[in-house]
């Protein structure tokens, strides 16, 4: 018996043996898939980077380009004994670097093997140059040319946007898309237009034989991909004035935002204090530096700062007013240093009393617009209170406040808009009137609404009741925009309003100093500029310097709005800067007059007023 | 020559096996050269440099060699029966105290660390539980069917078993299910691999394809086994294979049929089952058949095992549990894991094709693409470069030494020397099956070396002194007998 259970187990040994015989038969010899996933992993895939796509201004002047920049490659394996301190006198590098890299790639050597790694990003050309010449000295290194973004302007580092690496939140967030050590767009335009500007990669396919050696091309570069370049795109922004901007707002906190009225475009866009665009090539190393800045650098204000309209806001009520036929043109109110309801007052400067409706704009009365919006609210023409309330807040939103107005630029803030059921949930149900949010009849209150609101508001009058949602990216024959940018949208309020807001707005510029105009300081000789000023209130601190104009009076050009905070009166700051920018939009240049005031403006430094935390 | 040489003291080249020792030389040079072609990208340096993998090799070989020596020539070979007892015991303490002391290895708590030296009591642990069982066994007046004899042979096997499964080394401990061929030698029911086996497949088929499937074909395999121990094997066909077959469709046509689509099916399997089973065993009660029942109580115990294999995995395991179990028997593809390892694998012993690739001129195994080449996945660099060829020849090796093993054994007269014999065999063939399987995808990934071949000096100091102790028991007797 024991013999026979000896065969039998040899005969299970035997058996065993054919099984794992018979499996390596079918996956030698019989199974082609194998041997060409095999050469799959012999091949190696040389990524061929594509040119990112050119950002031009509206008159076709270069805002992006892209420059070369070179990382020095080394292969560890083909390095041998060099000499140390030639090799950092061509580089700039200390030899302490040198000996930390150098001893790292030998602690990772196996892992490292016969491949190039990336040792210094981004040499400038100058650098490389002094170290090609020595080259031939350091076998194992050599420079790999790499495209990187240039910036021939000033055009302020919110604005454009910086690339760089993606990561692995982004690669997850962009589903097939990205790879690592691919770069894209974050910010700004290069975000907005990362799809366009990318470009498609490419490749080389090398062979390679097993001590990890390239070899050769494989099939003579007849498999390989090559690199499609990003598309160019036109902005709407007009470089000179975007440069401009930016150094008005210079060792200031706070935004412009200019518009064409005619088509919606934007055509500068400042945040201050910015990113400055030498960072931007480079933004990984500065990022620190800028993160830590305490003026929020990184902080895109123009669309993503949420402040108080302030009296700009005037103009709103006026013409829900005008609409409502709470007013009309001729109506007066007096003003007896402010508002008086029950034992309360908003106050209000010294002018002349009573004021109609241009000249309220025009002396920028408070007392005013009280009246308006009580009568707005309460008169019973637009129903009971909660009913009249939620109207007035349909007529604002109308204006493109309380959401994203819907730009092509990234991150927009949406605002505030309050209505009946806010307040009902603030003081409850039947328990506030009027005068419990009377301050919104001066634009004060809970709005809130970015530059970029204000800017729409002043281009929605320029354009008497009516905007393009305003866009950064310029209508051409390669990059049709979007058709949301082509459609009016109109306001709720009859167009044939406007014209009697824009008499005020053209008196608060071009009545003369002693008038009781408020922005007489930005009136420039025949441009006619129609503007309002506006202080927002702020709790933190000084009050908010408010602008918001637009020129000339009939078939307007330009509608700024600017936000100067702690800077006190509109009139102080926000009017002149406004103003400054469009006379440099339309005529080119400042006049000789104006040299002084624009001198003011350029020297003025509000950064110690600003609360930081 | 035998008779020329006299009755004592036979000359040492007379004696000794030497095909043994040639296979066992073969196979070392096999694995240094391989370990040598699966670093040398990376480390390109000469075959016997001490800083790389095929120089520390070369020098646990070298070691080894002085293991065989001690062995051959100064330990008696009759002192292992006596000292098989303390050597166990201190074994098992090792194996237990490396638990506490040990480093931590992939996970596993299973190496003892001196300084750059590492050394796995587990490669120890098989000689010294093969040691005890040829003692025990040997004994006068063991019967392994005896239960008292029985139970003291299973726990001699499952204590160091068990300890190794607490090391978190799965793997290695199930190198010990391998003794079962050795039992079966030595007189142990062959029914009981049977049943061991049929629980196993059970297990599989209830987790990687359905309970329904796992029910169905015990049901097969117990009604064959009824019907031919009673010679009824026309019965069989008759009526239980058209049934079965008939049961195969009955998931589909319950799957398609909407009134019946809420109905489990193996709820009506295990109802047909349970009304036919009464009178089968009715129809046993009135044959005195005792296998009959003993067949039907396997077939409750069978069912039971599957309900509890699936109730244990769905609903008491937890979520990291399962998906190891997942992943081990090859559920859920695990690409970037385990999974990619044996694919990658694959991809290298298949892209070898007949004569493979030459030596050192492998691509997949020195890019690093196969993971642990040099240790478990070795068997990969011989099929890339050596190919089919290279690996049917290093099988048949095995399978030769395999086989001389058991020539010997059965050729020796005292059941100590066979049944050690036995034990070396079994665990040689379990780690050859279970490591080539595992690079080829015909087993899970349990990560255990390649007797003699894979780079490590545990393993090598382990199965030498295994093997040569073999050949001084057998030399001993080819002395004097």
């Amino acid at each position: 018996m024991a013999h026979n259970r000896k065969n039998k187990l040899l005969i299970g040994l035997c058996t065993a043996a054919f099984i794992l015989l018979a499996k390596l038969f079918s996956i030698q010899i019989l199974d082609d898939r194998y041997k060409l996933a095999s050469e799959n992993n012999s091949l190696v895939y040389n990524t061929v980077y594509p040119t990112r796509g050119i950002i031009h201004d509206r008159n076709g002047k270069i805002l992006v380009g892209n420059k070369v920049a070179y990382d020095l490659m080394v292969t560890p394996r083909e390095v041998g004994e060099f000499d140390t301190l030639a090799f950092c006198k061509a580089l700039d590098v200390s030899p302490e670097f040198v000996r930390a890299k150098m001893k790292e790639y030998r602690m990772f050597r196996s892992r490292i093997g016969w491949r190039t790694v990336v040792m210094i990003k981004q040499l400038p050309q100058e650098t490389y140059m002094r170290f090609a010449e020595v080259a031939y000295k350091f076998p194992g290194f050599r420079g790999q040319a790499r495209s990187i973004r240039d910036y021939p302007y000033n055009a302020g580092g919110n604005l454009l946007g910086y690339v760089s690496e993606v990561d692995a939140d982004y690669i997850k967030r962009h589903e097939g898309e990205y790879q690592a050590g691919d770069y894209a767009g974050k910010t700004g335009i290069e975000a907005a237009r990362e799809s366009l500007l990318k470009g498609e990669k490419g490749y080389n396919i090398m062979l390679r034989d097993s001590r990890n050696k390239i070899m050769s091309e494989f099939m003579g570069g007849d498999m390989d991909k090559e690199a499609v370049p990003g598309k160019d795109i036109t902005t709407t922004i007009d470089a000179q004035l975007q440069h401009y901007g930016q150094m008005l707002m210079e060792n200031k906190v706070g935004s412009i935002v200019a518009i064409e009225p005619s088509t919606g475009e934007i055509l500068a866009m400042v945040s201050s204090p910015g990113i400055d665009v030498e960072m931007l090539a480079d933004i990984g190393k500065h990022y620190g530096e800028i993160s830590s800045n305490p003026y929020k650098p990184m902080f895109n204000r123009t669309v993503q700062s949420p402040y108080p309209p302030g009296s700009v806001f005037k103009l709103v009520n006026g013409l829900i007013g005008l609409q409502e036929g709470v007013i009309t043109p001729d109506s007066r109110y007096p003003c007896k240093m402010g508002y008086h309801f029950g034992k309360n007052r908003l106050g209000c400067h010294s002018h002349k009393s009573p004021v109609d409706l241009e000249e309220s704009i025009m002396m920028s009365c408070n007392a005013y617009y009280c009246y308006v919006f009580r009568d707005l609210i309460e008169s019973g023409k637009m129903g009971n209170i909660p009913q009249s309330m939620d109207k007035w807040s349909e007529y604002v939103k109308s204006f493109g406040f309380g959401m994203k107005l819907g730009s092509d630029f990234p991150s927009e803030l949406g605002g505030f808009v309050p209505d009946t059921k806010y307040y009902d949930r603030v003081y409850g149900k039947g328990r506030w009137k009027a005068t419990t949010v009377i301050s919104l009849s001066i634009g004060q209150g809970e709005l809130g609404c970015t530059p970029l609101h204000i800017a729409n508001l002043c281009a929605t009058i320029a354009n008497r009741g009516w905007y393009y949602t305003p866009h950064i990216i310029k209508d051409s024959e390669h990059v049709r925009i979007d058709d949301r940018f082509r459609k009016k949208n109109y306001t709720k309020v009859d167009t044939t309003h406007f014209h009697k807001v824009v008499g005020g707005m053209y008196r608060a510029v071009n009545s003369g100093f002693g008038s009781g105009g408020t922005a007489s300081i930005a009136a420039v000789e025949g441009l006619e500029i129609c503007g309002k000023t506006g202080t927002a209130q702020n709790p933190h601190g000084d009050d908010h310097s408010v602008f918001m104009c637009f020129a000339p009076k009939d078939n307007p050009k330009i509608a700024v709005a600017v936000y100067v905070e702690n800077g006190g009166f509109g009139a102080t700051w926000a009017a002149p800067i406004a103003s400054l920018m469009t006379e440099k939009y339309l005529t080119g240049e400042i006049g000789s007059s104006r040299k002084a005031l624009e001198q003011r403006v350029l020297d003025g430094n509000l950064l110690n007023k600003v609360k930081t935390k | 020559m035998r008779s020329a040489g006299g009755f004592r003291n036979r000359g040492l080249a007379k004696t000794l096996d030497w095909w043994l020792i040639g296979c066992w030389a073969l196979l070392v040079c096999i694995g240094l050269t391989n370990i040598y072609a699966s670093i040398h990208s990376t480390e390109p340096e000469h075959i016997f440099a001490w800083s790389c993998r095929s120089g520390k090799q070369a020098v646990w070989i070298l070691t080894s060699i002085g293991i065989a020596g001690l062995i051959l020539f100064v330990i008696p070979p009759r002192a292992y029966e006596g000292l098989s007892l303390p050597i166990y015991i201190g074994v098992g303490l090792l194996l237990i105290s490396v638990i506490f002391l040990g480093i931590e290895v992939k996970g596993s708590r299973s190496w003892f660390a001196f300084g750059p030296i590492r050394f796995q009591p587990a490669e120890i642990s098989k000689i010294s539980t093969s040691l005890l069982l040829a003692t025990v066994m040997s004994q006068l007046g063991y019967k392994i069917r005896r239960w008292k004899d029985f139970i003291l042979t299973a726990l001699i096997i499952l204590i160091p078993m068990a300890i190794i499964v607490l090391q978190s080394e799965t793997g290695s401990a199930l190198v010990y299910v391998g003794f079962i061929f050795m039992l079966y030698r030595e007189g142990l029911s062959g029914w009981l691999i049977f049943l061991v086996g049929m629980a196993v497949l059970l297990f599989i088929l209830t987790l990687t394809v359905s309970p329904y499937v796992a029910v169905l074909t015990l049901a097969g395999v117990a009604s064959l086994c009824i019907c031919l121990y009673s010679r009824r094997l026309k019965w069989w066909l008759i009526i239980c294979v058209p049934l079965i077959v008939l049961f195969c469709f009955v998931p589909r046509i319950f799957g398609a049929v909407d009134a019946l689509s809420g109905i489990n099916p193996l709820w009506v399997l295990l109802g047909c089952i349970f009304l036919a089973l009464p009178f089968v065993a009715f129809q046993a009660f009135r044959e005195r058949n005792t296998f009959t029942h003993l067949g039907i109580l396997s077939f409750i115990a069978g069912v039971v095992l599957v309900f509890s294999a699936d109730f244990i995995f769905n609903d008491v395991l937890q979520d990291h549990q399962r998906k190891r179990i997942e992943v081990l028997l090859g559920m859920k593809e695990d690409p970037s894991g385990v999974g990619y390892n044996v694919n990658q694998s694959k991809i290298a012993i298949g892209s070898g094709g007949f004569f493979g690739k030459g030596y050192l001129n492998g691509t997949q195994t020195t890019y690093g693409f196969v993971p642990e080449q040099s240790t478990d996945f070795i068997f990969c660099t011989i099929g890339e470069e050596w190919g089919f060829f290279g690996c049917s020849l290093v099988i048949l090796l095995y399978v030769f030494l395999i086989w001389r093993l058991i020539y010997d054994a059965e050729r020796s007269r005292e059941a100590f020397t066979r049944i050690y014999g036995y034990c070396t065999a079994c665990c040689i063939f379990m780690h050859l099956f279970i490591n080539i399987g595992m690079t080829i995808g015909l087993m899970p990934v349990i990560g255990i070396p390649l007797p003699f071949v894979s780079y490590g000096g545990s393993s090598m100091w382990g199965f030498t002194a295994m093997l040569f102790i073999f050949i001084a028991l057998n030399r001993n007797e080819r002395k004097y007998f």
